[in-house]
């Protein structure tokens, strides 16, 4: 075979090749475009009502601008934000419900990682059902939890607490025991070789390797927490929602973008110090 | 046999060994104490006492009860159609932002666009689409188009819009500049050069990056009928406000069920699609 020709048999096969991805590309962009215009279907998202759609929500969102001169600047302010305390005291209570239900989860998944650790656990059965567990409080949504707990606690913050609170707990029940299942096992070989036993190996072999890992989590899932209690109320669980609901509901349309810059406000702030304090810890922990 | 060791001499000779100094051990103490008020405090005030925790647990312990065995209803058919409706409003929620995040995706990347100040600007825009819940966005368009799938649709757009175009920007940043810079020796413009340099790296990320979100929203959006956005959620807190227990926890385990198809589904698309691109 001459140099040509198996230039040539090469190009022969690259364009093969070429023309069998090209082929399967457009296959899958049709397949994808089949399921967008059946899913447009179901729910009901057709040109026609977005023309429709569109336009009422620039209506709505320039019904939320307030009017804001110049001259009378805090007057117009105070009108806008005209029941900022008890607003400041929603907000706090949203705070404290994220507090609540993450320190609670944190002390359950402290409970349970050690257990639901795969080569820590004392028991593999246990270790199972609490995994299980653990997946069920996650997969199921805290608004889902929420509307169960109201009906059982009664309307208020407490349902709120527990429901995000429970959601939580699957979520760092998992990431703690898999941050356990990571740590070095020489440490609470060490414990145990003197005589210590299981809860002594987890307390001093595992547990200050992953304390770090464990406190950045919580912080992390905290954050998660604020905006989470900041949406409970929607079902009468407590915190701003309550508020932001009403305000929504009874078409007090200042009112929502006032509460609207509260939240995100309150929010990017906690972000910020979480932040700080996750970077605190984490730099100690390298300086060590 | 070995010595016993004197360990009273020991703790004399090495105090630090045994213990942190006091300074350190009182502002252990009385932190954990000031936590412990607080905590007390704020128990206090959202009202969680013992009593009211315990009744509640008894109450829930009925309901739990009560939800067994787990029943589809009367209309089952209203069930399924909910749900099909849920993952419908997914789709094509995250189908469209998928798609308007990609100019926006390229815009904010630094490596794509040099402008500072604009770039600076798209970014803090799209933090705020992110940065309202997607819950907030539901409700509030509830209330702008009407009860329904729409609503829902346009909340997922608008948050993931935002999600996506960061996601999107910073797969574009991480790109291998030295693919990029070969394209561009062989005389390629600046289109020539993302499409052929920048775009087969990011590509398998981008698209991974947009299933993910996929996932995220069949989760998110079992709850957005809650505040009337469609889907299963409508019919959840529907039977719940009834007391239909049996037909509740029926619902329950189909989302269940549901997330968890969808998430081994989409996991498996996304582990060939990252094998596919490396």
């Amino acid at each position: 075979m001459t140099a040509g020709a198996a230039v040539a048999a090469a190009e022969q096969n690259f364009r093969l090749l070429r023309a069998e991805r090209a082929r399967r590309s457009a296959l899958a962009l049709l397949l994808l475009g089949i399921l967008f215009v059946l899913s447009a279907w179901v729910s009901e998202l057709s040109p026609a009502k977005l023309a429709a759609g569109l336009p009422r929500i620039g209506d709505y969102a320039e019904r939320t601008l307030p009017v804001l001169r110049l001259s009378h600047l805090g007057e117009d302010l105070a009108e806008w934000f005209w029941d900022l305390g008890h607003w400041l005291q929603l907000l706090a209570e949203t705070v404290v419900m994220a507090y609540v239900a993450t320190l609670l989860a944190t002390l359950g998944a402290l409970a349970g990682c050690f257990l639901a650790a795969r080569g820590l656990t004392p028991s593999p059965l246990a270790a199972l059902i609490i995994r299980r567990g653990f997946e069920f409080a996650r997969a199921v949504p805290e608004l889902v939890f929420a509307l169960l707990f109201i009906y059982a606690f009664g309307l208020g913050a407490m349902a709120g607490v527990l429901a995000v609170a429970l959601h939580s707990l699957g979520a760092q029940g998992k990431l703690f025991a898999e941050a356990a299942e990571a740590a070095r096992r020489a440490p609470m070989e060490g414990v145990l070789a003197a005589g210590g036993n299981w809860l002594q190996a987890m307390r001093f072999g595992i547990l200050p390797q992953v304390l770090p890992v464990f406190a950045s989590f919580t912080l992390w899932r905290f954050e998660i927490n604020v905006r989470n209690s900041a949406i409970i109320g929607f079902v009468g669980a407590g915190g701003i929602g309550e508020a932001l609901y009403t305000a929504v509901r009874l078409l007090h349309y200042e009112d929502v973008s006032a509460l609207l810059i509260l939240l995100v406000l309150t929010v990017a702030l906690i972000d910020q110090l979480c932040a700080r304090l996750r970077h605190a810890l984490i730099g100690r922990e390298s300086a060590r | 046999m070995m010595p016993r060791p004197d360990i009273a001499a020991w703790r004399a000779r090495a105090p630090r060994a045994f213990a942190p100094p006091l300074a350190r051990r009182l502002l252990a103490w009385s932190t954990g104490t000031a936590v412990l008020f607080g905590t007390l405090a704020a128990l206090l005030w959202l009202d969680m006492t013992p009593q009211r925790i315990l009744n509640g647990l008894s109450e829930l312990l009925r309901v739990a009860l009560l939800m067994l065995p787990p029943s589809p209803g009367e209309r089952p058919m209203e069930l399924v159609w909910a749900m099909l409706e849920t993952l419908a409003m997914a789709f094509a929620g995250t189908f469209i932002a998928a798609l308007l995040a990609v100019p926006l995706g390229f815009l904010a990347a630094r490596n794509v666009l040099p402008l500072g100040p604009l770039r600076f600007g798209l970014r803090r825009f799209l933090d705020v689409l992110r940065g309202v819940d997607q819950l907030i966005w539901a409700l509030i368009f509830v209330r702008a188009v009407g009860l329904g799938p729409l609503a829902g649709v346009l909340s997922i757009i608008v948050t993931d819009t935002g999600t996506l175009a960061k996601l999107y920007s910073e797969s574009l940043e991480n790109a291998d500049r030295r693919e990029i810079e070969g394209v561009r020796a062989t005389g390629a413009g600046g289109v020539q050069t993302a499409r052929f340099g920048l775009l087969p790296q990011a590509l398998p990320l981008m698209l991974s990056h947009a299933l993910y979100i996929f996932e995220s929203n069949v989760r998110s959006s079992t709850i957005l009928g809650i505040v009337g956005a469609g889907g299963i959620g409508f019919q959840l807190s529907d039977r719940i406000r009834a007391l239909r227990w049996e037909e509740a926890a029926f619902i329950i385990l189909m989302i269940l069920v549901m997330v968890a198809v969808i998430d081994s589904i989409s996991g498996a698309l996304r582990r060939r699609l990252l094998a596919s691109g490396r």
